[in-house]
Parts: structure tokens; C-alpha cells; sequence
């Protein structure tokens, strides 16, 4: 495989990894498991209601930090960053 | 001092700030209208992208709604944001690397072909025009409030100032009065927001007191507080309201966020970084400073919602007196946006969910976040301050989606097809006059608008969503989608959104304009209209890899060109097409 197609499938493995975490978070967490999971209490938030209008959005900001931390290592692993 | 000069003073201040930077700075080229001259740092940039993405959809109506939804009011808190994960990691750094101006430009470019072009400015502008006119709706509300006249008057205002502010300012000017916006519109929504949890559960950061006990030694959390209340009077309990089905609410929340990440205004931004590993770091940028508002926005739709009926029903069975209407209450009846009517004659004014005895006959949703801090009794320089701060938020993204209007209609289809020989200052004026004309479309529409703002907003997201996002997508990670294919794909999928969505909401807005009625609302798997563009998304998707798969691949060069966008090497700074 060329230099570019590998760095293409690392790419795509990091973002598939980051949808996986950004899908479940929101609709998993804040919406089809909300029920369920407004059983569990922090403070007087239910669990299910503080993912859909709280901690999808904390979640959302980390990610995409992460994302260009790790694909910015991944530019310089396979060489293809700017200069 | 009263409300009304001290409003006068801090929104002037506001204009006046805002307009000398638009001098400042004004576009002399076309390259500095349109993007700014590309050197703006990224968190700077990610903070005019947050101004520009919220609007007063977010500023002025969004808590409103959730108010009245509760836990369905996420639609919008998570589908406003989770767009931004998509933007960052499926199209921002690729568009830049790319490394033109437009949005309709790379799809021209990447489908090889002027139709390809001509179609997607069309997409983007109906799109766009959806959006003003929830802007225009904001700041109708707005401006009636803050001059005490009735809601179409103060439409009229705003619609000669948004004017007067775009067609000066470009790009350039806008990215910087874009920072000045934010920092004003996130001190407007914040010290309210602060003041209010403060009051209500001792505790001065809203997102922590949203889930604390009250301090009135109830002993009682807030929500269940809420929850109890709103229960006793048949509304529903607040936190875990579902906005009409599971399915709508996922369906919904999944067409804002493919709708952002296709929506032209705000990929447009992402042209102007220097570089594409800074296009990735200002997606981040953009959503801090918008989880912000977003974080915060939940504790001022249940705390208003709290206050709200408190004044109404100050102790349980104790309702408010007609002749005891606080000001606010009376102040916002002259806009025709709150009504009462003593139905039972008893001098007092019952609100509860059975509409024979409810007296609250008309409480429109948007009214909530500007009201919000007379019903909490604020000091009125807070309340002047959230004013200038809705007026800064719509009048922000007005300025950007009627850029990018302009810019589509001016750059693509004057320039790219059917000028190409047009001087630089004839493009300018024709994107002025593009701007007026969308301007005095939106403002008219807005007449009558066909949601409260922030449901109005969401039709346009599903429309960017059924249509802009699959192409832009499926041109970046798919070497195989040709022209036929995503041509097809997005006439398919804008086609039967706007099918769904004029059928409910009449064709273009008009009321009157309804057909097959006999279908009824939300027939499609009780999917309502403003959450449809996931479902023309799917169909967009399908449509275009059929068709696709029937006809040729593209072009050899098309193929190098995705594999070149692909990789961040070689970025050059973006330049227009000649």
C-alpha cells in the first residue's frame, strides 16, 4: 500500500473510533437508553437527562481535541503534514 | 434610570461598537469579502464561527423551547453541536485543503461540471433563505419588545439595519465584529443565567444548579420541583418529556447535526484558516466557545419555565391577579406575543394544560429568554443587556448566511457560469444587491413565520442536511461518486424534503399554499417536518450510490484530485476560481 493509502485507513480507523464514542454518547446515552438510565441519579439531575442536555456536549469538545491531536500525530507519522 | 433609555444606551453601544469595526475594516477586494484575507488564528476564529453559528435561533429561542419541551428540548442542544464532531473530522480539514472560496465551487469542481455548481447554489439558497427568515423572526421579536411596538414594526426595523450592516461590512469586517459579538452575546446570556441560579438554589454556575436543591428550604431538587409542579397542572413532567416519539427525537437531533455540517455559512469559515491542521483546531475552538452557551442554556429554559409559573401561581390554588399583571407581563402584551383572557371571569388568570380552562392563550416560546430576567426581577441594566446580546446573535448570523448568499449567487453563478469576464467591483455589487434582495425575501417571509424561530432554523438545517452534507461527504470519501450519481442524490433528497416540509408548512411558507391535506401531520412514521432532512439524507445517500453504480466512474483527474484532498501536504493558501 502507497504511503497515502495507509495514512488514509489510519485515518479512517481514528475517525470511526470517534463516531462510535460521539453516537453513543448521544443517541445511545441521550436518547434511547435515557429511560433506563434516568433510574441513576447525580444530584438532581436523572442520568439520561444530564447526557441529552449536559454531558453529550462536554463529550463532543473533547473529541474533537482528541481527534486533532491524534491525526495531527498521524500527519507526522506518515510524513504527510504541512510545513 | 428606566428600562427603556438604558436599553437605548447599551444596544447604541453595541451598534456603535460593532459599526466602527465594520469601517475599520471594511472589504476593499473580493478576496477580503469573502474570506477575510485567510489569516485569522484559530481561536479567534472559532470564536466569529460561534457568533456566526449562534443565532438568535440559539440566543433568543432556544432556551424558550426548551422550556416548554424540557427533556425534548435536546434535539436541539445536542443536534447544534454534535454537527461540529462531524464537520471536524468528515469535511473541514478537506475543504481546506481543497482551498477555494465556495461551497458550490468544490461541488462544481468535484463533479465536474457547471450543472453539478448551479445546483447546489440553489440547495444553499433555499436553504439559507429558511435561515433568515428564523433571524428575521428573532429580531422581530426583539426589536418589538425593546421599542414597545407590535412584532411587525419591529421586523421592519430590523430588517433595514441587518441591511445597512451586511451589505457594508464583507467577511473582513465581520470576523472581527463577529468577536466583538460573542463576547457580548455570552455576557448577556451568561449574567442573567448566573443571577437566576443564584436565586433559585444558591449555587452561581447554572449547569451545576440546574441540578441542585432549591434554596426556598424546600429541600426539594429543582427538577423535581419542576417536575411535581408542571404535573399538577396536566403540562407533562419536564424531565423526561419526549418530543412526540423516540424515533422524531432521534431523527431530529440527527438532521441538525448533518444539517450543520452542511450548511454553506458556517463551512465557509473553515476557508479562511492558514492552514488544514488548523481547520481541525478551530472546529474545537468554535464548539468551546458554543458549548458555552449550549451548557448553560438547559438551566435558563427549566429555571424560566420555574419562574414563569411561580409568578403565575404564586402559592398552590393562588393565581394571579388580572389587576396585579406585573410590568413585564404588560409590556410584552403590546407586542402581541403574550395574550391572557379571563375565560372564567374570576379576576384571576389560571395557566394549565386543559386548553378549555387555560388563560394563557398565547405565550409564543420566543418571548421566554428576553422576558426571563424581568420575571426574576433583575436590575434593568441586565435586561438591557440581553437585548443587545439577542440582537448581536441574529444580527451576526444574519450577516453570514446573506454572505453566503450573496457569495453563491455573485461568485458562482454570476462569475463561475454566467460572466466569467465580470470586473471585480461589478461582482461586488451584484453580491450587494443579491444581499438586499434576500434580505427583503427573508423579512417578508418573516412576516408570518411558519415556527418559532429556532423550529424555523431546524428546517433549514434539514434541508442543508438532505441535500449539501451527502454530496460534500461522498465527495471526500467516496474516488467513486461521479456526477450523475450526487446530482441525482441531491435533487432526490432536497426534492422530498421540501415535499414533506411544504405540505405541512404550505410551499415556501405561505400558509395558504398547503396541499394534500387529507394526508395529514407527521404521517411518516410520526416524523414532524422540522426533523425530516435525516430521512432526505437517507434517501440522498441511496439515490446517488444507484444511480452511481449505473453509470461511469468519474474522470481519472477527479480521483487524483480526492486522493489530493485527502492528505494535508501541499495546502496552499485558498484562491478564487478564474
Amino acid at each position: 500500500m502507497s504511503k497515502h493509502a495507509s495514512y488514509w485507513s489510519a485515518n479512517l480507523r481514528l475517525v470511526v473510533t470517534c463516531l462510535v464514542i460521539w453516537f453513543v454518547v448521544s443517541f445511545g446515552f441521550g436518547i434511547l437508553l435515557a429511560e433506563p438510565l434516568n433510574a441513576i441519579r447525580i444530584g438532581g439531575y436523572k442520568l439520561g437527562f444530564w447526557f441529552a442536555q449536559q454531558g453529550s456536549i462536554y463529550t463532543f469538545v473533547a473529541l474533537i481535541f482528541f481527534y486533532a491531536w491524534r491525526v495531527n500525530k498521524l500527519d507526522q507519522k506518515f510524513g504527510v503534514h504541512e510545513d | 434610570m428606566d428600562l427603556q433609555t438604558l436599553t437605548y444606551i447599551v444596544v447604541g453601544l453595541t451598534f456603535a461598537l460593532y459599526i466602527g469595526i465594520a469601517i475599520w475594516a471594511r472589504a476593499k477586494t473580493t478576496g477580503d469579502f469573502y474570506v477575510a484575507g485567510k489569516g485569522v488564528n484559530p481561536v479567534l476564529n472559532g470564536m466569529a464561527t460561534a457568533a456566526d453559528w449562534m443565532s438568535a435561533a440559539s440566543f433568543i429561542s432556544m432556551a424558550g423551547l426548551i422550556a416548554f419541551f424540557g427533556y425534548g428540548g435536546a434535539v436541539f442542544l445536542m443536534g447544534w453541536t454534535g454537527g461540529y464532531v462531524l464537520l471536524a473530522m468528515l469535511l473541514a480539514p478537506y475543504l481546506r485543503k481543497y482551498g477555494k472560496y465556495t461551497v458550490p465551487e468544490f461541488i462544481g469542481d468535484r463533479y465536474y461540471g457547471r450543472s453539478a455548481r448551479i445546483l447546489a447554489v440553489i440547495c444553499l439558497i433555499i436553504a439559507s433563505i429558511t435561515y433568515v427568515i428564523g433571524q428575521m423572526k428573532g429580531i422581530g421579536v426583539a426589536f418589538s419588545r425593546f421599542l414597545e411596538t407590535d412584532y411587525d414594526t419591529g421586523l421592519y426595523i430590523g430588517m433595514g439595519i441587518v441591511f445597512i450592516y451586511a451589505v457594508m461590512g464583507g467577511m473582513k469586517g465581520i470576523t472581527y465584529t463577529q468577536i466583538a459579538q460573542y463576547c457580548v452575546l455570552i455576557f448577556a446570556y451568561t449574567v442573567p443565567a448566573v443571577f437566576i441560579s443564584m436565586h433559585l438554589t444558591g449555587n452561581p454556575i447554572p449547569q451545576i444548579g440546574l441540578g441542585s436543591k432549591m434554596a426556598d428550604g424546600s429541600g426539594l431538587y429543582l427538577l423535581d420541583k419542576l417536575d411535581a409542579t408542571l404535573k399538577d397542572l396536566g403540562f407533562g413532567t419536564y424531565t423526561d418529556k419526549v418530543r412526540l416519539s423516540t424515533l422524531n427525537m432521534f431523527v431530529y437531533t440527527m438532521s441538525l447535526m448533518i444539517g450543520t455540517a452542511g450548511l454553506p455559512h458556517v463551512i465557509m469559515r473553515f476557508f479562511t484558516v492558514p492552514k488544514v491542521k488548523d481547520a481541525r483546531s478551530t472546529a474545537g475552538w468554535a464548539l468551546v466557545f458554543i458549548a458555552l452557551l449550549y451548557t448553560v442554556a438547559p438551566a435558563v429554559g427549566a429555571m424560566a419555565r420555574m419562574n414563569l409559573m411561580d409568578t403565575i401561581q404564586p402559592a398552590p390554588g393562588q393565581w394571579l391577579k388580572v389587576d396585579q399583571r406585573p410590568s413585564w407581563f404588560r409590556n410584552w402584551e403590546k407586542t402581541g406575543l403574550l395574550k391572557f383572557e379571563d375565560k372564567n371571569g374570576d379576576g384571576r388568570i389560571q395557566y394549565v394544560a386543559d386548553k378549555s380552562k387555560n388563560e394563557m392563550i398565547k405565550v409564543d416560546r420566543d418571548i421566554m429568554v428576553l422576558a426571563n430576567p424581568e420575571i426574576a426581577k433583575l436590575p434593568n441594566w441586565v435586561i438591557a443587556l440581553v437585548v443587545a446580546g439577542g440582537l448581536a446573535a441574529a444580527l451576526s448570523t444574519a450577516a453570514g448566511l446573506l454572505l453566503a448568499i450573496a457569495s453563491s449567487i455573485s461568485h458562482d453563478l454570476l462569475k463561475g457560469v454566467f460572466a466569467p469576464n465580470i470586473s471585480e467591483k461589478a461582482e461586488l455589487t451584484a453580491s450587494r444587491i443579491a444581499m438586499a434582495l434576500s434580505i427583503a425575501a427573508a423579512g417578508y417571509l418573516g412576516l408570518h413565520p411558519p415556527d418559532f424561530a429556532a423550529g424555523t432554523v431546524a428546517l433549514a438545517f434539514g434541508l442543508a442536511a438532505s441535500s449539501i452534507f451527502p454530496a460534500l461527504m461522498m465527495g471526500i470519501f467516496s474516488k467513486k461518486m461521479n456526477k450523475a450519481g450526487a446530482m441525482a442524490g441531491m435533487l432526490a433528497g432536497i426534492g422530498i424534503t421540501l415535499f414533506y416540509v411544504f405540505q405541512h408548512k404550505g410551499i415556501f411558507f405561505v400558509a395558504d399554499w398547503k396541499y394534500l391535506q387529507s394526508w395529514g401531520t407527521n404521517w411518516f412514521l410520526g416524523i414532524e417536518p422540522n426533523a425530516f432532512g435525516a430521512i432526505g439524507a437517507v434517501v440522498n445517500f441511496a439515490v446517488a450510490f444507484a444511480v452511481a453504480k449505473v453509470t461511469s466512474a468519474p474522470p481519472e483527474h477527479i480521483q487524483h484530485m480526492v486522493e489530493d484532498i485527502r492528505v494535508p501536504a501541499g495546502a496552499e493558501p485558498a484562491v478564487a476560481a478564474h
